[in-house]
């Protein structure tokens, strides 16, 4: 009875905890609208400072060094998920994209036909079976679920970055990684805005849509479409 | 009276045929339709350059006619466009038609550098309902699906869900639809749509008229 008590308090704090996947929901939107203030004060400003004085080659070239160092942990994760062959795929074009790409910065890999994959922690526990689990704001990284924050810490262990020294360095590629992530989202971020009624509502369900999609590498199972809808 | 219901059986028939034949197949219509797009923005600067009214146009006229909207409408409305009277469907579909339209013209301008792979499709005569794969191919990052969602119908094949990313539009709209029925009726849904059009709207073209004037200075 106390327990049930303490749930229906906790329940009690969001405004309208009609969705079953959204229990937190009342806390959520109070992070994202703290998530969103820190975006349009920080987030925002630097990524379009960034895009205005670094040419398109040069982000193109940064963000394939981030990218080139994150295939190491994604073909850990196809590892992981029994898929072998987009494993050893993932790590072949880290050996040839830090060889011939001059340290990641050249994607050759792909014109070679070596396609890179999207893979996490997350994504692994997906495909072992575990559920989504309840969705979860996280500061400043923002749309999770609760699986995918467990992903997450994983993810974050193995992150390579994380081996640089002095700890100034590694913090300095942390924060080059999230401007040039950020600023490719620049686009995107405008047409949720407009697109959505309910900002929150809008990106929950994209990020819960796009992650069902993810552990099913492009090819979830799909419900029938009803009937009766039909024209 | 026998001969004349045969005629107009024939007749028929002749028509059916006829528009069996003259249906593209739903993977070549998407090839050509997207690569007439990519075209015209390639050589249009105003569209480059952000003219939202005129890339809107483009849309309505290019492809629009492919979509099947009462259907898209009616799958993010979901149970409630039933109780919905035939006024109200004109309606939600007219609203939800323009903002999609809206949401597609800045969705164009996302892509980085677009190459695509037309994914043949395999597909049965007999198939109805079909899916057809485009993968937007970019450096560095995971190739982008875009997923149509395909039906058969008399006027040609139409698109009835766009996914792109694994993310349905019409999907994405179900809960938010929902919500807002649940709260203010069909109406409520209906006059919410409009309101968000019509800010989408106005901000558009205070945004076209302020672009060329900035750009003559």
């Amino acid at each position: 009875m106390l327990i049930a008590c303490t749930l229906l308090a906790a329940a009690g704090c969001s405004t309208t905890a009609t969705d079953p996947r959204d229990p937190f929901e009342g806390y959520n939107r109070a992070m994202q609208s703290f998530n969103d203030f820190a975006d349009d004060a920080v987030l925002k400003p630097v990524s379009r400072g960034y895009k205005a004085v670094a040419p398109e080659p040069l982000r193109n070239m940064v963000r394939n060094f981030f990218a080139n160092i994150e295939d190491l942990p994604i073909g850990l994760n196809n590892m992981l998920q029994g898929k072998f062959l987009d494993g050893w795929t993932d790590w072949m074009r880290f050996v040839f994209n830090t060889t011939f790409g001059v340290f990641g910065i050249n994607d050759i890999a792909s014109e070679m036909g070596l396609e890179k994959h999207n893979e996490d922690f997350g994504q692994t526990f997906g495909r072992w079976g575990l559920g989504d689990g309840p969705y979860f704001v996280m500061p400043l990284l923002g749309p999770k679920t609760v699986r995918d924050t467990a992903g997450w810490v994983f993810d974050f262990s193995v992150d390579p970055l994380s081996e640089i020294r002095p700890i100034a360095a590694r913090n300095t590629a942390y924060t080059v990684r999230f401007i040039s992530w950020r600023t490719d989202l620049l686009g995107a971020s405008t047409m949720f805005e407009e697109a959505a009624l309910d900002r929150y509502v809008f990106l929950r369900d994209a990020y819960l849509q796009r992650r069902r999609s993810l552990v099913y590498d492009g090819n979830p199972p799909r419900p029938p479409r009803p009937q009766e809808l039909q024209e | 009276m026998t001969r004349w219901i045969a005629c107009t059986a024939l007749a028929l028939a002749a028509i059916a045929v006829q528009a069996q034949s003259a249906l593209t197949p739903p993977d070549e219509l998407v090839k050509a339709v997207m690569l007439e797009v990519a075209d015209i923005i390639a050589k249009d600067k105003d569209i480059q350059g952000g003219d939202r009214a005129k890339t809107i146009a483009m849309i309505e006229e290019k492809a629009l006619p492919h979509f099947n909207f009462v259907g898209m409408t009616a799958l993010a409305v979901g149970p409630s466009w039933q109780k919905a009277t035939p006024e109200q469907k004109k309606r939600l579909m007219e609203e939800f038609r323009d903002l999609l339209v809206r949401t597609y013209a800045s969705s164009l301008t996302v892509f980085r550098e677009q190459n695509f792979d037309f994914r043949p499709l395999r597909m049965k005569p007999t198939d109805t309902d079909v899916t057809v794969l485009v993968r937007v191919l970019q450096p560095g990052s995971q190739p982008v699906n875009i997923e149509y969602d395909m039906e058969k119908t008399t006027r040609g094949w139409k698109v009835y869900d766009v996914r792109v990313a694994g993310i349905s539009l019409v999907v994405n709209y179900r809960t938010e639809f929902a919500n807002v029925v649940r709260d203010n009726g069909i109406d409520g849904l209906i006059s919410t749509l409009a309101a968000k059009n019509k800010t989408l709207a106005s901000a558009s073209t205070s945004a076209a008229t302020s672009t060329p004037a900035a750009a003559k200075k």
